[in-house]
């Protein structure tokens, strides 16, 4: 575990820089984390991905799949990989504060 | 009939599929109630499937090629159940989780006392653009299904060189080594056929490795750049084109060109619990407690095998330790008893690395598959190859109709995971740092 600095504040994050508390996070940790990514702003898509990906953890208790966020998010798969193109169920995760999405097995 | 049923005060079990999963709870539950009748109310048994093919899973890798016939790994599903167990053939409408009602398309309706869902997963080719389209079965194939395997084996034989392209397009999916077994097993087949310098295998998935667990995902790795099978990872198709520059394109815009294509196609839960309210999660699959295996939807209803979301890997294996601890909780549900926690995600399967050897995998939710032997220090090596591990995975199917379908216990291999021959690393291996797919 280390700790980020985003926005100002210190926060724990794993070695990937996923969130270890996704209750820390804001949008303006969000709107950081994304500059850094290479995405100069978010747009409506992009909050509407990362609030529904916050939505889906606080629910379920882990961020959807690429092909969950595909079928319920409003957001086509193509357009997910158009928003976020490093991966988008583990880069919006990220950017969303909430930890990796678990792997399938 | 209904009336008669209430008046009668038996209980209904009712088990939707009969498959691997289905079949072993209704002859387990047939057993103990047969057993035990004096202690309970009588009971009786349906399974529903939509047909009467019962399907030797494990056997679909071996069809293309030429290891395994149609006739040998397809029986009648009524035959595997026990004679008082009722089977009905019709597919399903929907199940009214509140009403306790299962109704089928041609009419009849089921109501129950517990429901049992073991429907599996269904293959979802349209959710990949182009798989089924130019190309389809004549160099984009299959091997998940009997009908894909079977024309995938005229394709091989028929196949004098080129790219090969073995491809998982989403996790997860019914036994997640079975792509690997099948770069295995083009390895040895094309040495076989002394073409193996004129063929290029890839296998192009959307995890970050081999496979999902770090330990069987470094062995693994290790073993496919040994037979010189190229591995594609963090690949996500968004799109296959069997035009005459075949090629699968990611949704990053990567492309893998093949002559030959093997798609394992992203898998769902059944159809009908997409209608069926309350029951399944956005992919059809069926919320599940990991422990206990009764469903999030209702109480008196219990999930086993691929149908569920339990995370494990889809496999027979799983099934088969799933159902003594399910059809334990079947028994308390109806005696008012607290429910037995204690499935702890047991899988067990052997890898078919072709040139007649096999690795054999043992592991469960907390613990990776490790090196050692199974099931103590004496017995089959682990993640390791050897014939033994080959001959115990041909020796499987004969197990599987004659003691896993009848609900009996295989010697030496139970629910719960054994531990004292596996060589445990002396730093603890994080269970959870398999890489998500993407």
């Amino acid at each position: 575990m280390s700790t980020a600095t985003l926005a100002g504040t210190a926060v724990p994050v794993n070695d990937e820089g996923f969130f270890e508390d996704p209750t820390l996070w804001t949008r303006e940790m969000a709107q950081e984390m994304a500059a850094a990514d290479g995405i100069a702003e978010l747009t409506p898509q992009h909050w509407t991905v990362i609030d529904f990906m916050r939505k889906e953890f606080f629910e379920k208790g882990t961020g959807p799949t690429v092909r969950v966020l595909g079928k319920t998010s409003g957001v086509t798969v193509k357009d997910l990989y158009l928003l976020f193109p490093k991966g988008p169920a583990k880069m919006a995760a990220r950017i969303a504060g909430i930890p990796k999405p678990k792997g399938c097995i | 009939m209904e009336a008669e049923r209430t008046a009668s005060m038996t209980k209904r079990i009712v088990i939707l599929g009969g498959g691997t999963g289905g079949t072993l709870t209704a002859n387990r539950l047939h057993r103990h109630f047969r057993h035990h009748s004096s202690q309970h109310q009588p009971v009786e048994i349906i399974v529903v499937d939509q047909d009467d093919h019962h399907v030797y899973q494990p056997g679909l890798l071996f069809v293309p090629f030429g290891l395994a016939q149609h006739s040998e790994i397809v029986r009648p599903r009524q035959a595997q159940l026990h004679r008082d167990v009722e089977f009905v053939e019709d597919t399903i409408d929907h199940v009214d989780i509140h009403a306790d009602t299962v109704y089928l398309t041609g009419g009849r309706e089921l109501t129950y006392d517990v429901l049992v869902v073991a429907t599996g997963a269904v293959l979802a080719f349209d959710e990949t653009e182009g798989l089924t389209g130019p190309g389809w079965n004549e160099k984009v194939f299959t091997f998940y299904d009997l009908a894909g395997a079977t024309a995938l084996a005229g394709a091989l034989e028929h196949f004098e060189g080129g790219k090969l392209v073995v491809n998982i397009v989403d996790m997860p999916i019914k036994c997640p080594i079975a792509p690997l077994e099948f770069c295995f097993l083009a390895d040895w087949y094309f040495t076989d056929r002394g073409i193996r310098d004129k063929v290029e295998i890839t296998l192009a998935t959307p995890l970050d490795g081999a496979f999902t667990k770090p330990t069987a995902a470094a062995a693994l790795g290790s073993l496919l750049e040994e037979k010189g099978i190229h591995v594609v990872t963090e690949f996500n198709t968004g799109e296959v084109d069997g035009g005459p520059d075949g090629k699968l394109v990611g949704y990053d815009g990567r492309e893998v060109p093949f002559d030959l294509a093997v798609v394992v196609p992203a898998h769902s839960g059944a159809e009908y619990v997409g209608r069926s309210e309350g029951l399944g999660d956005d992919l059809n699959f069926i919320p599940t407690n990991t422990a206990t295996l009764q469903t999030k939807a209702m109480p008196n209803i219990f999930a086993l095998g691929d149908a569920t979301n339990v995370p494990t890997s889809k496999a027979g294996s799983v099934t088969h330790f799933e159902g003594e601890v399910l059809v334990e909780n079947i028994i308390r549900h109806l005696d008012h008893e607290e429910l037995d926690a204690t499935y702890d995600g047991h899988a067990n399967c052997f890898i078919e690395t072709g040139f007649g050897k096999a690795l054999l995998i043992d592991f469960n939710y907390d613990t990776e598959p490790l090196p050692g032997h199974f099931p103590a220090a004496v017995g089959m090596p682990l993640l390791k190859e050897s014939r033994m591990n080959h001959l115990g995975k041909l020796m499987f199917q004969w197990f599987y109709w004659h003691a896993l379908l009848q609900g009996r216990d295989i010697p030496g291999i139970g629910a719960d995971m054994p531990t004292s021959g596996k060589d445990r690393p002396t730093t603890p291996v994080d269970a959870d740092s398999e890489g998500a797919s993407a």
